[in-house]
């Protein structure tokens, strides 16, 4: 699949070259909150982990094993609620159960019901899969709604994370506490998942996505091979619904709902399910664009939804595909080859899309401000939104923007192939397009 | 027997609809083998197409004008995006659908705004065509009904008894063949796409005035219309039929129904708590069906899946 997972295949045991990465990442998460000490900062950032986690437990799914469900969110929210049960339960009781073993029984309970489940939607990937994924889905949400002793009804279940004896002197009162607790389950899930897509099991599970019928004449039951992948996939999903549940403190029926379940696929999808990190990054990106953009703009959803359909349509690799397009180039030392022309259609396409976005939010504030309100302010300038000069210029640097952007993408896809053309023979073979050549990054 | 009656046409309403929608959405995956997800967002798109046409011309022009509109959108949909994404296979083509069908959601958001619009029933239509006992049947109920199945009539003469139709039946199956046979296929493709999504539409601007036009509409249908075609059988137009209709009435009859779960509990000799709270049977015991009604699709499809993968009358397996 990548160069990574060769090397990994190449070289057993842990060495410095492959360990260096989860080190570093670990030390930047354990040092993240001095950067970002605002208490709002933290919460995002703890929503940010618990969202890895279920990306990457949805993307061994989608990724890994070709399998595209709808409902992922049912194991999710299926381990949140028993944990939340849990934690009442041992409040009530005063049972010894530390706080920060809890996920765990999420990602058990998780497992438990990817079990059912998985034994007759297994059999299948493909459409088959993704529909009976919809159909449990929808019934669980349903169920929400209906099993008023387990999910809480509307109101949903409340919860306390702070019952109990403190651990070691922890008593999950701050933000803080909770967010070192997440960070643990992160990196040891985030780890045993890598592991995971290493195995055996993992590696079937990629020959099953590409081929199931060449896997089952090796001998594999490609049907066995998808279940553990499942199985595997819901536990991780219930460790990060058992962390929701510590995190909000309280769970409803929306946790487990087809929205969310649309919003993980959205997410793996952005941010790239060819690598391992790709959901990682989508995460990272779209809890970003939630909470960022979300204060700037009513029309975020819309953005974003935009950029689902034209990653799918021209990315399919995802942000991690986009990036890892540029892995052989650095391996050659001929990044600073791509450099001017990026600037040169990069900038021009960011401004083109800088000045839709400016047109939508005036066409936005023209139809659905209140009656009377004619001001409005987008990129530090406010104007009458009534007025056409605003709407003209937004125009006009969309079609300049484009217009230039369009005329240098041609120069920018020849500078990349000669940045992965190593140098010997002379001249980049100009046959084929980028777009191409992407597409062996989103492997599904 | 009043009320039976009444919810048999209630549910011939609502199965119809169902089959326009299912209709199209069946043919189109027998064709390019995805399933369009953004298939209800087509219908969501013609109520409000159909209701800002009425807003200045009245609604029959609708009826004509935004079913056209919707065509041509997915015809375009099909040819500048679709058969982009159709390289990478087919969880991409329903990853594209999907997002589609988020971004149409959006879209719709973005130029009507959050509101149920005030999409009536043309005037002409606004009386009450016979009663059942107490219980009157509107008349553009009856007109639904009609329209739905000349449709249906239509769809069937032009698949069985003209030359487009054979040709599509053809490229159903042997797309390969057609194609060196000299048919231009993915024109085939296109054409079959842009019929679909304009036959979802006009359930659009039908249903409209009847179910509300709002942005959640085509998410509220979107789902049953695809438990509709697994379990009818993909590709199988009278399988949708049948799945429409029986959707319909299992749904409308659930709803209507007064059943409660505890008459269950207390036939099995178990007696009723005194105190709800404490029992752990407490939502059996509340449970009525009505409320489970609009999961029993699911359900249903779940079983289908699990034992008959290829529905009711399909010939193949998804």
């Amino acid at each position: 699949m990548s160069d990574i997972s060769q090397s990994a295949m190449k070289l057993p045991g842990i060495t410095a070259a492959n360990a260096a990465p989860w080190l570093i990442a670990t030390l930047f998460l354990l040092v993240l909150p001095f950067i970002f000490s605002a208490n709002s900062a933290i919460t995002i950032m703890n929503q940010m982990a618990i969202t890895i986690i279920f990306a990457l437990a949805y993307n061994m799914l989608l990724g890994q094993g070709g399998m595209l469900s709808f409902g992922h969110a049912v194991y999710l929210g299926a381990g949140g609620f028993m944990c939340m049960h849990i934690m009442n339960y041992v409040e009530d009781y005063s049972l010894p159960l530390p706080l920060p073993l809890l996920p765990l029984f999420g990602g058990i309970f998780g497992l438990g019901l990817a079990t059912i489940v998985g034994a007759f939607s297994t059999r299948s990937a493909g459409t088959v899969f993704a529909m009976i994924s919809l159909g449990i889905g929808e019934l669980l949400a349903a169920c929400s709604i209906i099993i008023v002793a387990f999910f809480g009804g509307e109101e949903g279940i409340p919860g306390d994370r702070t019952y109990g004896l403190p651990f070691f002197g922890v008593e999950f009162l701050q933000q803080i506490e909770v967010y070192y607790l997440i960070i643990f389950w992160l990196v040891l899930s985030a780890l045993l998942m890598f592991l995971f897509s290493r195995t055996p099991a993992g590696r079937m599970a990629n020959a099953v996505r590409d081929n199931p019928e060449r896997a089952e004449f090796l001998g594999y039951s490609a049907r066995r091979v998808r279940y553990i992948s499942f199985c595997a996939s819901g536990f991780f999903a219930g460790i990060a619904g058992g962390l929701l549940a510590i995190n909000l403190e309280i769970l409803t029926g929306e946790d487990l709902g087809l929205l969310l379940s649309g919003e993980i696929l959205l997410i793996t999808f952005l941010g790239g399910v060819g690598f391992f990190f790709g959901p990682i990054i989508g995460a990272i990106v779209f809890t970003l664009l939630k909470t960022v953009l979300g204060l700037e703009t009513e029309l975020w959803q819309l953005y974003v939804g935009a950029l689902f359909v034209a990653t799918v349509m021209y990315f399919p690799g995802g942000f991690a595909g986009v990036l890892m397009m540029h892995a052989p180039s650095a391996k050659l030392g001929k990044l600073k080859l791509l450099v001017v022309p990026y600037i040169k259609t990069l900038v021009p396409a960011f401004f083109a899309v800088m000045g839709a976005a400016g047109f939508f939010e005036i066409m936005f504030h023209m139809r659905h401000a209140a009656v009377g309100e004619e001001e409005m302010t987008i990129f530090w300038t406010t104007f009458n939104s009534h007025s056409v000069l605003p709407t003209a210029v937004t125009i006009g640097v969309t079609v300049v923007g484009f217009w230039l952007a369009k005329r240098s993408a041609p120069d920018m896809a020849a500078a990349w192939h000669a940045s992965i053309t190593p140098n010997k023979p002379a001249g980049a073979s100009a046959g084929e397009r980028p777009a191409d050549s992407q597409a062996q990054g989103g492997g599904s | 027997m009043d009320l039976i009656l009444v919810n048999i046409i209630d549910g011939l309403v609502y199965g119809l609809l169902l089959f326009m929608l299912s209709a199209g959405l069946t043919l189109i995956f027998s064709m390019m083998g995805v399933l369009n997800f953004a298939h209800a967002s087509f219908y969501m798109l013609g109520a409000y197409f159909a209701y800002q046409i009425s807003q200045t011309m009245g609604f029959w022009p609708g009826l004509l004008i935004a079913p056209l509109v919707v065509g041509v959108m997915g015809a375009l949909v099909e040819r500048y995006g679709l058969r982009r994404v159709h390289q990478y296979g087919h969880v991409p083509e329903l990853i594209f659908t999907f997002g589609l069908a988020l971004l149409i959601e959006e879209l719709v958001q973005f130029f009507w705004g959050t509101n149920q619009m005030a999409y009536e029933t043309p005037e002409i239509l606004q009386f009450a065509a016979f009663s059942i006992g107490a219980n009157s049947v509107s008349a553009y109920k009856v007109f639904m009904i009609f329209a739905s199945i000349s449709i249906f009539l239509a769809l069937l003469y032009v698949l069985t008894r003209t030359r487009v139709g054979m040709v599509i039946q053809a490229a159903l199956s042997y797309p390969k063949t057609v194609e060196a046979l000299g048919h231009n296929v993915p024109l085939v493709f296109m054409g079959v796409f842009g019929v679909g999504t304009a036959l979802a539409g006009v359930a659009g601007v039908i249903a409209g005035p009847q179910l509300g036009t709002f942005p959640g509409m085509a998410i509220l249908l979107g789902s049953i219309v695809f438990v509709t075609i697994v379990i009818g059988g993909l590709g199988s137009l009278w399988g949708a039929l049948l799945a429409s209709l029986l959707i319909g009435w299992l749904t409308t009859f659930a709803a209507a129904s007064s059943f409660e779960f505890a008459d269950i509990l207390l036939a099995l000799g178990m007696e009723r708590p005194a105190d709800m709270d404490d029992s752990i049977l407490r939502d059996l015991w509340t449970l009525t069906l009505p409320q489970i009604g609009p999961i029993l699709p699911y359900m249903l499809m779940v079983l289908i899946l699990v034992v008959r993968p290829h529905g009711l009358m399909g010939k193949r397996g998804v």
